[in-house]
Formats: C-alpha cells, structure tokens, sequence
C-alpha cells in the first residue's frame, strides 16, 4: 500500500498458552486516525508495542514508516513516539530536563525553542522547572504528551491519552491533537477507551476482543452497520457477545 | 542520522545529562555517594594507625590498608554506579520511554560507565582527599600506576554492575539486593588485605580468575618492595576484557528477553 504509515500482517503475540493478540492485519495510511478499541486485555497495549518494537511478536511482520520494525527499527525510532499513562517519565527530574533529555535522544534541533512552543501549545509553561514525580495526574498527561511530541513524529502512537484527565482538559487536549495531526499530517494510532474520544479523533477503527479483531471500519459505518446510535453502543455490544456478525 | 557515530555519542550525551540533572538535583545523594568511603576511611584509618604501631608487617608500609580500603571502593562504586544508576530507570518506570526512542542497550551501558566514573571520582575522591587531611596519607603519591589500579578495579566493578542490571531486567527489582551482595561475595578471595596464598588453594584458582587479585598483589608489592610490577596489570586488563565482554554479553541478551517477554513496559515499582 502506497503512502502507508504502518501495514500489519498476520501479527500474534502469545505467552505460553495465554493469546495475547492473534493473527491481525491492519493498515494506516500516513495522515490518518486510528482507534484501536477493546476491553481490558483486548490486545491494544501489546500492539503498540508490537508496532515500537518494544515487544517481539511471536508471528507476522510489521512495517512502519516503510521500514521493517523487527529488522530495522533503529532507522524508524527517530521519526515515531508515544505516550502512554503506564510509563512515566523520570520523577526526580523537571518537566523541563526530561524533554532536554528525550530531545537529545532523538536528536531534536533547536531544543530550547521546541520545548517552549509544546510548554505554550500544552499549557506547561509554568511547570517546566517542576519535578515530573510532582505533578498532578493531567500535568503529568501533558508532559508525557510533550514527550511524545518532542521530535514531531511521523507517527504518534497514544495509549490512552486522556485518561484521568479532567472532563475540560481533556476536551482541550483532544483538540489540541486533531490540529496537530492535520497540521502536521502524522499518522496516529490510538489506543483508547473512550468512545466519544474514538469518535472525534479517529478516521478508521479496530475493534478487538481477546486480542482478536473483531471488526473494522469508519466509527460512523460502524454505527450504521450495528444499528446503534453511539460508538459506545457498538462497543457494549461486542463486550458482552450481543453483536450479529 | 540515528545510525551515525554522532548519533550514537549524541544519545549517550543526553543519558549522561539525564543522571547529572539526576545527581545535581539531590545534594543528599552527592554526600552520600561520599559518606560510605569516607566512614570507612576513618574506621580503618584508625585501625591502621593502631596496627602501625603494633605490627612489624603493617609497619613496614604504612597506609597500605588505607590504599586498599580507597582501591576496594573503587571497585564497589564503579558497580553502584551502574546497577543502581540503572535501577532508576525502573524506579521511575522509565524504561519504555527510553526504549521506544532510538537509544540502544549499549549506548545505555555506555552511559552508564560514564556517570559510574563520575560518581567513584566523587566518591574515592572526596574519601581520599579526607584519607590525606586526617591521616596524611596522600593516595596519588603512588603515581601514574595508581591509574591503572583504579580503570582496572572500576572495570570490574562494570562488569558485575553490568551482570546485576541484567538478573534484574530478568528478575524484576526483587533482585536489587544482588548489587549490594555481588561485590561483597568477591571481598574474600579478592586479596584486598592479604596475600591470596593465605587461601585454600581451590579457592587461590578462584582468586586468579578475578582482576581484583592481581591489582591487590600489585599494590602490595609497591608498598612493601616499591617496586612496580606491570605483568599482573595487563592480567587483571586481559580478564576484565572478558569479563565486561561478558556481562556486556549478559546484558544484551536479558535485553532482547525482556523484548520477547513484554518486560520493557511493564517493569517498576
């Protein structure tokens, strides 16, 4: 597929006898939105994880950004990020030397000037010289998410990215990411919860259930399809076994 | 590029920011990363000037236990500074950030062994300026040799700090006492102060195996012989290339497992 920021295939990911994720296909043009939706142990986290290769998959192959993650991932790594409420970012250190820090990582240029527009653009600017470790749930949410922002990526990959935020904040924050990704024509992947978030942010969904897929779709051919009203509806149905395929 | 040499010194350069903000932004941790030398200076410091007087070996050379308790810690920082620097990245659950950036484990390991230099410097040298203020017993009189006593034992000191942080991205932080233990488990068969020919002699082959050994034996034939003795140095420099090839080796390898087995994100507190 021409343009593809990420193209899955046949990807499974097992521990033991546990499936954690099994035999998934998927692709996501670049400047595209994808949700990937499920449950608590649904597969989403483990994808992510697959697609960074921070976890080896036990079968498929994926390519990102044209390159093939599990053999060249280091020729990627620079051009892609994440932001995830299950990995934090060191405590002891200001919000300010963390993004230095993962600015030199991923060899930002023009660091200082970089980390003062996403301090202004995700209202940080007054705690750039407070310790991460310090503070609060949502400011922590907008660090991780300046984090994941430090090297404008090709592709954004967010777990969760609201969680725990407060119902404004992350209104805000959800807008902030659709100009974002329209200005900057990335490519996301969205891992969420959320449906309204789902439904706002993304073009194209993957439901998943026992890290299978269950369906997929645009969030309003989804609706249609189950006869539903909501995304929300839709993803009740598939939790508790009531959708007709 | 993320290939490139620069890239790769780039990337270490920033871990290394990453622990100096770590370090600078606690002054507890700086007096403590010289606190422990600096008691045990004092304890054997007193003990030595005792000796001294009441032993005809030890009289023959004073401060030779003063330069083997400022040796020794140099050896047990140089681990420190690598187990328990990387033991922060779990902390702080910090390790999937770091690895979903283009970081590699070596570029890691890399800076590590920078900051564990930076912290033994901190640390013997503080013990050490102290070891000549009260007992007047200047460590560096010993010379340029001293350079080559002290990069031998903190290589060491790398590589079991290399082989801790490695059961522990195994293990989970559960193994974490593994770095206070790991050293102390070599003290005995190290030579640090004594001859190794007082051990059982299965356990005098254990102590050949071990650079610390030779760097021991080596000081006390300056002290006692003045006399530099510059085989046993390239022995402890030939094993510790094996031995931080190994645990390097190690490393990587518990490294590549904590990919297969989802360990990266899921490792902390």
């Amino acid at each position: 597929m021409a343009g593809s920021a990420i193209e899955v295939a046949g990807l499974a990911k097992t521990y033991g006898p546990v499936v954690a994720v099994e035999s998934l296909t998927f692709a996501l043009g670049s400047g595209r939105v994808l949700g990937l939706l499920g449950g608590n142990g649904a597969g989403k986290t483990t994808t992510l994880a697959m697609l960074m290769g921070l976890l080896l998959p036990t079968a498929g192959s994926i390519r990102v950004l044209g390159e093939d993650i599990l053999r060249h991932r280091y020729r990627v790594l620079e051009r892609i990020n994440f932001s995830s409420p299950y990995v934090d970012l060191p405590h002891r250190l200001t919000v300010y030397e963390n993004l230095r820090v993962y600015g030199g990582l991923y060899g930002v240029r023009g660091i200082k000037a970089r980390i003062q527009k996403l301090a202004r653009d995700l209202d940080l600017e007054g705690f750039l010289t407070r310790p991460y470790g310090r503070l609060s749930a949502g400011q922590r949410t907008r660090a991780s998410l300046a984090k994941a922002l430090i090297n404008s990526p090709q592709l954004l990959l967010l777990d969760e990215p609201t969680a725990s935020l407060d119902p404004d904040t992350a209104d805000r924050l959800r807008t902030y990411l659709r100009d974002y990704q329209k200005a900057s024509g990335a490519a996301v992947v969205l891992a969420s919860h959320n449906m309204l978030e789902v439904e706002r942010l993304c073009d194209d969904v993957i439901m998943l259930r026992e890290g299978r897929l269950f369906d997929r779709g645009a969030p309003a051919q989804l609706i249609t399809k189950y006869g539903r009203e909501t995304l929300e509806e839709v993803f009740l149905d598939m939790a508790r076994g009531r959708s007709q395929l | 590029m993320s290939g490139s040499l620069w890239g790769s010194v780039r990337r270490v350069g920033a871990m290394i920011e990453r622990y100096v903000y770590l370090l600078k932004g606690s002054w507890p941790r700086i007096i403590e990363l010289a606190y422990w030398p600096t008691m045990q200076i004092i304890l054997w410091g007193f003990l030595s000037e005792y000796l001294v007087h009441h032993s005809s070996y030890l009289a023959r050379a004073s401060g030779v236990l003063l330069a083997a308790v400022l040796l020794w810690d140099v050896m047990f920082r140089g681990q420190l500074g690598v187990s328990v620097v990387f033991f922060e990245e779990l902390y702080s659950r910090n390790l999937g950030h770091l690895f979903a950036s283009p970081l590699r484990a070596y570029e890691l390991a890399s800076a590590l062994f920078v900051i564990s230099l930076l912290r033994t410097l901190i640390g013997s040298g503080m013990a050490a300026v102290f070891a000549f203020w009260f007992y007047h017993f200047p460590i560096w009189r010993m010379g340029f040799v001293l350079v080559a006593f002290f990069m031998n034992l903190l290589i060491m000191g790398w590589a079991i700090g290399l082989v801790v942080a490695g059961l522990v991205l195994r293990y989970g932080l559960g193994a974490e006492n593994l770095a206070w233990a790991a050293v102390f488990a070599l003290a005995p068969v190290s030579g640090i102060y004594y001859p190794i020919s007082v051990l059982p002699h299965w356990l005098q082959m254990v102590a050949e195996a071990l650079p610390a050994a030779y760097v021991f034996s080596a000081m006390r034939a300056l002290f006692f012989h003045h006399i530099i003795l510059v085989r046993p140095l390239w022995e402890a420099a030939a094993l510790n290339g094996v031995y931080l090839a190994l645990g390097l080796g190690l490393f990587l390898r518990t490294f590549h497992n904590a990919r297969l087995h989802g360990r990266l994100l899921n490792l902390g507190e």
